[in-house]
């Protein structure tokens, strides 16, 4: 074989191999997928969504007090966490120079980077132990916490991959920099802004661990913010290690929703995000 | 009303590096004035330090006098974003804000710095400034598309109608044309002839034969291994190419060099 032919069949070959890859990467997925599909369509229905949970043995029943728990949860974490994490954002993506800034951008990549279990324990030591309670409220503590530096980050790219040029003509025409800013520069960064909020709800709608000593998990309706509330992961979480067929078959059912759910959340991610590019 | 702009002893800096030393230059009101110089020279700086762009970059610093009709930019208690409604600044790519339509792009300047804020005014301010910026024509029909999805030409085109909507005495163009093809370059320089007279403009072209095209006068800068860009030679142009006075000169504009 000459070596033209040596190096084109070296060539298919590799190709095949990453092909391989690839198609094993995704099969991976789509395997999850399936199965929990398979195995959660079944507990999925109405009284699923509606009901509370019921006691081994009692047919029926739901997860609704899971779905309002996580709900409440996660929104108050992203009303506290998306507003705060933009704006620091924005601010390293602008303004940002020295050592505050070097610190704030090497903090939150730490931040991160720390296992979310760590971020509930504590939230724990911050919220349960002094109000002598569970609560959703520390819940939220603990999922804004995880959720921060991925809004910092994102944000910050958003708004840097605003060419300067853009500010500085809206400069050069006599505007004020915060009015510049809020009304040249933001607007081109929000579809990358909102993908990143997006993001991070989607990264924490599936947390556990962090959950596991703040929102404790609960068999009632409760107050999600003041008192140990259901979350979906919890659900989960408790019933697919319990030794009855039923309480299985909800943790089969609250497993697809919550991928359905963050399905949809990169979904519409990408939708925000495209949206730029169609302008 | 065209203003008469004078520098003295301007220099500019970036951090410790000095960019421009000790420029003194009168830019005659109502004229077209050109900056010419090699890469580096310096003349770009120059440019932005007469509305006060250049310390909108971290780190910089600029010393000396720029005067507009007599009043010193640089004086303490001088309020930059008021300046730089007097002197508009039309920018080497053209930069329409991207999530704006024409309407809005055009009268973005004079609607968000407060002056216009009836709707009438506002469509009048469009039209006018659209008019000067010989744009009014291509995009009277579809005012609400998107700023950025005419061609380059025109979008350069509408920066200046932006500029202009504001009514600024001066116009400061960097390379205007240098990312356009020949008909647009050839549109922008005819528009600066319309616009001369009413408008002081100052243009910064690494171009001579735009320069000598288009310009009343000509400013030349020249920077050195170490020495920071400074003001050669400066003269009406048709005396400054045909008989410059300085031999750097005189080898610049004969392409020995830059």
């Amino acid at each position: 074989m000459n070596r033209l032919a040596l190096r084109k069949a070296w060539s298919a070959f590799m190709i095949g191999l990453a092909a391989l890859s690839a198609g094993i990467a995704a099969a991976t997925l789509v395997v999850v997928v399936l199965y929990v599909v398979s195995k959660g369509a079944p507990a999925l229905s109405v009284s699923f969504f509606t009901h509370l949970p019921r006691p081994v043995g009692v047919p029926g029943g739901g997860v609704a007090n899971a779905l309002l728990g996580s709900v409440v949860v996660i929104a108050l974490a992203s009303v506290v966490a998306i507003p705060i994490g933009a704006l620091a954002g924005i601010y390293l993506a602008l303004f940002g120079r020295g050592r505050l800034a070097d610190a704030v951008r090497f903090l939150s990549d730490v931040l991160t980077g720390v296992p979310s279990i760590a971020i509930g324990v504590f939230a724990y030591a911050l919220v349960v132990l002094p109000t002598h309670h569970f609560s959703g409220a520390s819940a939220s503590v603990a999922l804004g916490i995880i959720m921060l530096p991925i809004v910092v980050r994102t944000t910050e790219e958003a708004v840097r991959l605003v060419p300067h040029t853009i500010r500085e003509g809206a400069l050069a025409l006599g505007m004020p920099t915060w009015k510049a800013v809020l009304l040249v520069t933001l607007p081109v960064a929000r579809p990358g802004i909102t993908t990143g909020a997006l993001l991070s709800i989607a990264r924490v709608a599936g947390e556990s661990a962090p959950l596991l000593f703040t929102a404790f998990g609960s068999q009632f309706w409760s107050n999600p913010i003041s008192s140990p509330t259901a979350a979906l992961p919890l659900v989960i979480f408790q019933y697919a290690i319990s030794p009855y067929h039923e309480w299985q078959q909800v943790a089969w059912g609250g497993a697809l929703l919550l991928i359905f759910v963050i399905f949809a959340l990169n979904l519409a991610a990408r939708l925000v995000l495209g949206a730029k590019f169609a302008r | 009303m065209a203003s008469e702009i004078v520098t003295r002893e301007l220099s500019a800096y970036y951090g410790s590096h000095q960019a421009v030393a000790d420029v003194n230059i009168r830019f005659e009101a109502g004229a077209i004035t050109a900056l010419i110089g090699p890469s580096g020279c310096g003349k770009s700086t120059l440019l932005r330090c007469l509305n006060r762009m250049h310390e909108v970059v971290p780190n910089t610093r600029v010393e000396g006098q720029v005067l507009l009709d007599a009043k010193n930019l640089y004086a303490p208690g001088v309020d930059p974003t008021h300046m730089r409604q007097r002197i508009g600044m039309v920018f080497q790519r053209p930069n329409p804000f991207p999530t704006m339509s024409i309407f809005d792009n055009v009268v973005a300047g004079a609607r968000l710095s407060g002056q216009v804020r009836d709707r009438m005014t506002l469509d009048d301010v469009a039209e006018r400034s659209l008019r000067r910026a010989a744009l009014w024509d291509e995009v009277k029909d579809k005012l609400q598309h998107g700023g950025t999805s005419l061609s380059g030409g025109q979008q350069q085109r509408l920066c200046i109608a932006r500029a202009l909507a504001v009514e600024p005495d001066v116009l400061l163009m960097d390379e205007p044309a240098s990312a356009l093809d020949p008909i647009s370059t050839t549109k922008i320089e005819d528009l600066m002839r319309e616009l001369k007279g009413a408008f002081t403009i100052i243009i910064v072209t690494h171009n001579m034969q735009q320069a000598a095209r288009v310009s009343d006068y000509t400013g030349f800068l020249l920077a050195g291994e170490s020495t920071p860009g400074a003001l050669i030679e400066f003269d009406e142009t048709s005396k400054l190419f045909t008989t410059p006075k300085d031999k750097r000169t005189e080898d610049y504009i004969t392409g020995r060099f830059g």
